[in-house]
């Protein structure tokens, strides 16, 4: 945490434009993917959404991070929807019908909330510097170390969310024969 | 580097997420829209970790945690929406409007009649009545 001796606003640093370049990357990403009227296309968008935001957190020395998004989101999570889209039997093409009739209203509280968000967060950390220099604070090692010792019992906990996340997936995803015919 | 830019890239992509939110049509684009949303609250947790240099890595572990609740969300919603894609033919969150304040349910509860069968959903068989409690 240091102060502003040292920082200038106007000559922005190598790790501060890389970060600029791949958020714009990023949001255009995002943007796409909830403007785009071919519905395949969205879930390819949030590829490359979330793919920049895994090169975010490398840039943010958060290295396990980076390769658990990559894993878990651009792995398992797009493919997900992905095979959502196609059960679904969402149309290949365009499909004009993507977007509900309250798209100004939508617009209105995004824009909205951006502008009230934007100006608190300028406003309070307008003299506040991320220092990113010495050892990553995020590899492997320092997340393993403090997931295992400091956070072991969310861990387990989480464990036996995602087992009964797994559970109930299954049962409501598989077709019951029996009660068709038994009952 | 400046807190402003992970601050204001999660602002902006959650924003982004508000709108897809709002503004689709087909349940799993909303999923998709969550899944922005969740993303941008990740990304501040990481910055205000690598910020504040926690001991502990709160921010850290908060999204490792955030990301496994995120993958049994999907999993979980769609499951959900294929069951109901399955029953009634559509992904469509307009045209699932079972629970929807007709203009019938709302005479109902102004007569004080529970119970009269006048929606127009077939599978609204308690929200009427419950309406009706309601508003008496």
């Amino acid at each position: 945490m240091t102060l502003a001796a040292g920082h200038g606003f106007l000559s922005p640093t190598g790790v501060e434009i890389a970060f600029l370049l791949v958020g714009i990357v990023t949001l255009g990403a995002a943007v796409i993917t909830v403007t785009t009227k071919q519905l395949v296309h969205a879930a390819l968008w949030l590829v490359v959404a979330l793919g920049g935001l895994a090169v975010e957190y490398l840039l943010l020395t958060a290295e396990f991070i980076a390769w658990v998004q990559v894993l878990i989101y651009v792995g398992s999570v797009v493919v997900l929807l992905l095979f959502g889209l196609m059960l679904t039997r969402a149309p290949i093409g365009r499909s004009p019908d993507a977007d509900s009739g309250n798209r100004p209203a939508a617009l209105a509280v995004a824009v909205a909330a951006a502008a009230a968000l934007i100006w608190v967060v300028i406003d309070a950390f307008r003299a506040t510097w991320i220092d990113l220099d010495g050892p990553a604070q995020g590899s492997t090692k320092v997340s393993g170390a403090i997931l295992f010792r400091h956070w072991v019992l969310p861990f387990e906990a989480l464990s036996v969310l995602l087992l009964a996340a797994l559970v109930g997936a299954i049962v409501l995803s598989r077709r019951d024969r029996e009660r068709e015919g038994g009952n | 580097m400046h807190l402003a830019y992970p601050a204001v890239l999660a602002v902006l992509l959650f924003c982004t997420g508000l709108y897809g939110v709002l503004a689709r049509r087909n349940a799993i684009l909303v999923l998709m829209s969550v899944e922005l949303m969740l993303n941008a609250v990740n990304l501040n947790l990481v910055a205000f970790d690598v910020w504040l240099r926690d001991a502990l890595h709160a921010g850290q572990a908060l999204t490792l945690f955030t990301i496994a609740i995120a993958a049994a969300e999907i999993g979980i919603g769609l499951a959900i929406v294929l069951m109901v894609h399955r029953n009634r033919g559509t992904s469509d969150i307009d045209k699932l409007r079972d629970n929807a304040e007709t203009h019938d349910a709302e005479t109902a509860g102004h007569d004080g009649t529970p119970g009269a069968g006048r929606t127009a959903g077939s599978g609204a068989t308690a929200g009427p009545d419950e309406k009706a409690e309601a508003a008496a």
